[in-house]
């Protein structure tokens, strides 16, 4: 029997042998990845045992990490928080952490690299590891403008500092309350985000950086913009503007807003064409221009580009494919119909860049970050992404989009003693748009010869209005609003 | 290590000297330090103070190793060093994370309970070394242990006192004391197989046709296979439990092929109990739900489900943020993860004591079963043989299949972890195999042929356990046929138990007419 004796110890080396590989497996070569998983609350669960920095909007806490006698020790807690959850994000045992929350993670639990002279003192001092604070761009004002301004309509309102990039509001509703995901009640947290996932309007997902919507007239901007930049055209030009146009090639007539007519002679300059926003008049112009024209100026102005403001957001396509486009989708492109789509960022970029003489400049929420002493460990300084046009286009758009605010579709943004450049828009959506109604734009700068505010505003569906709404009806008085907060400060 | 015993695998070199067993004592002084200060840390890491169990625990702990060591010295004082050492330490590893996760208040955790059973089950071990001196006289008891082994199975079945915890019905609740029979079951088949196996075992291994080169059993000698396939089967289906099922046929499997020394029998085992499983698998949904779980943990539907995943997934989270070195006592999150003080204990500790902890966890249990089977190899009778491989080789099963459930090498089962998980039942099991293991290890490492003063030459008055056992097959029930049973073997200080290996000092067990080895 020793024989089979000695082979069975062979056979339990075997298996223990196994046992070391698979531990090994699991424990070393596998572990970054299963540490990563979202279903792993290990990483939040250790955070929840930090004090956590706070999230700051002017000077005041909007996330907070406050000491509490439960298992965690700390609770997170947001102060107005369906008003900032779309830059806060959340901070959750059940569903992770998400926006900000999520983007300076490292910071706010006080682990990143660049925090080891702190981490290293409060080692020696025996000091309890605090986070660092997170100071956002937002102007709380602005942000309340745009929360008030949107009421119950849904919708999203995206506030730049043309000069910087900064954020000065974000808005998106419907909204949802972060701390109803940050309870340590993971039955209560995992009922709540569930709830919210199955919510009408998806509150979770933020209209203003996530969803992407068809811009409609306000990319007439970016059409003309081409047609300038072409060196083929000036805003007085004198363009094709007939009462219906036939897209090239199908048998489909489109019509204006209401069916009117742009010009009793059927033509008219491009900065009339722009004023009053005629959509034969664009339709026909983008079709000359062509789709590389056109997708090359919605690039420059950051189509097709993700920005990290510090979270990621959703890119704004002008078409998937350009180079295979029907001429009839280059014409619909024009009045930003058809493949075209944008976030409200995006489009409030448009406005800033044209603001800032053409130099577009990267979106950004995050101010400064400073360590539990109040030191600056980090800053952000303003970041050129490249010229979308030249100065001197950039000039001729301002005064065409001040025309707009003065005496065309967007006179309800006008604000007393204040030069406000702005274009409207009413974007048809859905397969059948007879059926749904427009989702309605308006985006703008002020002042118009010193911009210090741009603004992107989308109500969707019409908002309280409907099928009765446009974009300067409905959208230009939030944005007006908007940029009163900021211009008085 | 012994410092007698040079070579177990030759008749031992004759020596009077009895062992002062000090290597033990500084192993388990190694063994108790490592325990004791992990009760120390965890109740720092998680309180920031010590434990309010901690003198009590500590006492136990080093109460039971001075007893067990100084009964080893006085009863079987040539018994294996290394045995006991070990399993303090993983006695004490576990008691600590049990501790551990009391103290961070998880549900189910009751280290007093483990503590008590641990005392519990070393008394009970200490005891058997003490009475029992002679392993061979277990013997006697080969049908009494398989009727009281295939009771044990059935009993979890029986109404009123068969409980069903968490889908498998393997519990016993007797009194307000919930019981695992399957642990003391494993026990009892070991002895049956070992008493069985070693009177019929040239039937099994000479009698049948040779095909393919392969030396087949006749049919009528597959009897006893089939009955135990069927019941590791009944086991599966009925009990809903994969682990013990497989406990016990691999059990079987190999002590057959240890006692035939043919490879024919281990094949056609693990085809029968393939075959059942893949029937079994198909036919019964619970088990193919643990099937779909053990291939796609991650999936997100599996995890999600009531009864699916989750518990895997969350046990293998834990192991990875353990890493190399683990959290440290009491500053993970096992308790995160259910069942994280009884089955899934080995991922608790591979969090906070990570790659190395467990490894180190590992080779321990392998240093145990690898004495075990050292052992077997040593001892000359062919009962404490297959008994002691059995036993070694059980032990090893069990790890492999629930470290192996949780590591996914196979699918999960509700196993536990000898020693460390909590539970009664398990501890008591395995205490038990200890003292049965150190009790043999003591009869194959003590020198034999020594001439004590009133022993006449080899092969006179003493006894023939061999022969005696010859006719056990014919007395079911172990009778009393032996002519000076064991119990009534002569007291210490004289070694008159071992007249066989005088007559046939090479390695195996004469069987008289047959026996020897058949090669």
């Amino acid at each position: 029997m020793n024989t089979t004796l000695r082979r069975l110890a062979s056979v339990v080396m075997v298996m223990f042998l196994a046992l070391m590989v698979s531990t090994t497996w699991i424990q070393f070569f596998h572990a970054d990845e299963l540490n990563s998983d979202t279903r792993n609350i290990r990483s939040i669960y250790a955070e929840y045992g930090r004090a956590r920095g706070p999230i700051v909007v002017g000077g005041e806490a909007v996330a907070l990490s406050k000491p509490v006698d439960d298992e965690f020790g700390y609770q997170r807690e947001y102060a107005d928080g369906k008003l900032y959850s779309p830059l806060t994000g959340f901070f959750s045992l059940a569903n992770g952490t998400f926006a900000i929350e999520h983007a300076e993670n490292d910071y706010l639990n006080g682990q990143a690299d660049a925090l080891w002279v702190d981490r290293l003192q409060n080692m020696l001092t025996g000091r309890d590891p605090e986070g660092s604070s997170v100071e956002l761009t937002v102007d709380p004002k602005a942000q309340q403008a745009a929360w008030d301004g949107l009421g119950d309509q849904r919708g999203a309102v995206v506030a730049l500092d043309p000069k910087t990039g900064a954020i000065l509001a974000l808005v998106s509703k419907p909204s949802y309350d972060p701390n109803d995901l940050a309870s340590h009640s993971t039955k209560e947290a995992g009922e709540a985000y569930t709830k919210l996932l199955n919510a009408d309007g998806n509150p979770l997902k933020s209209n203003a950086t996530a969803d992407a919507y068809p811009p409609g007239s306000t990319f007439k901007l970016i059409t003309t913009a081409a047609a300038l930049e072409s060196g083929d055209y000036t805003p007085d030009t004198v363009i094709d503007a007939p009462p219906s146009y036939t897209l090239t090639g199908t048998s489909t007539p489109v019509g204006n807003f209401a069916g009117t007519s742009c010009a009793s002679a059927g033509k008219m300059t491009l900065a009339d064409a722009l004023r009053i926003s005629c959509n034969t008049a664009f339709l026909g112009l983008a079709g000359d221009l062509g789709a590389d024209a056109m997708d090359e100026q919605a690039e420059k102005f950051g189509y097709g580009d993700k920005f990290q403001i510090p979270f990621s957001t959703a890119a704004s396509v002008y078409d998937q494919d350009p180079d295979s486009m029907s001429t009839a989708q280059v014409e619909l492109s024009g009045i930003g119909q058809g493949s075209v789509i944008a976030t409200p960022l995006q489009v409030a970029m448009v406005s800033a860049a044209i603001a800032n003489g053409g130099e577009v400049m990267e979106p950004y929420s995050v101010d400064t970050v400073r360590d539990p002493q109040l030191e600056v460990v980090r800053e952000t300084s303003p970041t050129s992404l490249g010229r979308a046009v030249s100065e001197k286009t950039a000039g001729q758009l301002t005064e065409m989009m001040k025309s707009v605010v003065e005496s065309g579709s967007g006179t309800s943004a006008q604000i007393s003693g204040v030069q406000v450049a702005g274009k409207t828009g009413t974007a048809q959506h859905g397969a059948d748009t007879s059926k749904t109604d427009p989702h309605v734009w308006f985006t703008g700068f002020a002042p118009a010869d010193d911009p210090q505010v741009a603004v992107a505003v989308v109500v969707e569906d019409g908002g309280d209005l409907g099928g009765q709404a446009t974009g300067g009806s409905v959208s230009a008085p939030i944005a007006k609003a908007v940029m009163e907060a900021v211009l008085n400060g | 290590m012994s410092a007698v015993v040079e070579n177990p695998e030759r008749t031992v070199e004759p020596t009077e000297r009895r062992p002062a067993r000090l290597a033990e004592l500084f192993l388990l002084i190694l063994a108790l330090a490592a325990g004791i200060s992990a009760f120390a840390m965890v109740g720092r890491s998680v309180t920031g103070e010590l434990p309010a169990d901690f003198w009590a625990v500590s006492l136990v702990l080093t109460g039971i190793s001075v007893a067990a060591h100084v009964v080893l010295r006085l009863r079987a004082p040539w018994a294996d060093q290394v045995i006991l050492p070990a399993v303090v330490l993983l006695n004490g590893l576990g008691l600590a994370m049990i501790l551990r996760l009391q103290l961070a208040d998880t549900q189910g955790a009751d280290a007093w309970a483990q503590m008590m059973y641990t005392a519990l089950g070393a008394v009970i071990a200490i005891l058997l070394v003490w009475f029992l001196r002679d392993h061979r006289w277990i013997r006697r008891l080969t049908y009494t242990a398989m009727l009281v082994g295939l009771g044990l199975v059935v009993l979890p079945l029986l109404p009123v006192i068969g409980r069903e915890i968490n889908g498998a019905r393997i519990w016993v609740n007797i009194a307000g004391f919930s019981l695992q029979p399957a642990e003391f079951a494993k026990i009892a088949f070991a002895i049956f197989f070992a008493g069985y196996l070693v009177t019929n075992r040239d039937t099994l291994a000479l009698a049948g046709k040779k095909v393919l080169g392969l030396q087949l059993p006749r049919i009528r000698d597959l009897g006893p296979i089939i009955i135990v396939w069927a019941a590791s089967l009944a086991v599966l289906v009925f009990e809903r439990d994969l682990g013990t099922s497989l406990l016990f046929f691999g059990l079987f499997v190999a002590m057959l092929y240890l006692a035939t020394e043919r490879f024919s029998w281990v094949l056609i085992g693990l085809v029968l109990f393939a075959a059942g499983a893949l029937v079994a698998a198909s036919v019964f949904p619970h088990v193919g739900a643990r099937m779909d779980v053990w291939l796609h943990p991650f999936d997100n539907e599996l995890y999600n489900a009531v009864g699916g995943s989750y518990q895997i997934v969350q046990g293998t989270f834990a192991l990875a943020a353990g890493g190399l070195f683990g959290t440290g006592w009491g500053e993970g999150y096992p308790y995160l993860v259910p069942y994280a003080f009884s089955d899934f204990i080995y991922s608790s500790l591979g969090e906070e004591l990570g790659l190395t902890g467990l490894l180190a966890i590992l080779l321990t249990y392998l240093l145990i079963v690898q004495r075990g089977l050292r052992t077997a190899i040593a001892v000359r009778d062919g009962f404490g043989k297959l008994l002691a491989g059995g036993l070694a080789f059980v032990m090893a099963l069990q790890l492999f299949v629930v470290v192996g459930g949780i590591t996914r090498i196979i699918p999960l089962t509700g196993l536990t972890l000898p020693f460390m998980a909590q539970g009664g039942s398990s501890l008591l099991a395995n205490w038990i195999v200890i003292a049965l293991l150190l009790r043999i290890s003591d009869n194959a490492r003590r020198p034999s042929a020594l001439p004590v003063r009133g022993t006449i030459a080899q092969g006179g008055a003493m006894h023939d356990p061999i022969v005696v056992g010859a006719h056990d097959g014919t007395t079911p029930g172990g009778g009393v046929p032996v002519r000076r049973p064991a119990a009534d073997a002569p007291s210490r200080g004289s070694t008159p138990s071992h007249p066989t290996e005088a007559i046939t000092p090479h390695r195996d067990d004469p069987r008289g007419t047959t026996g020897g080895e058949h090669l």
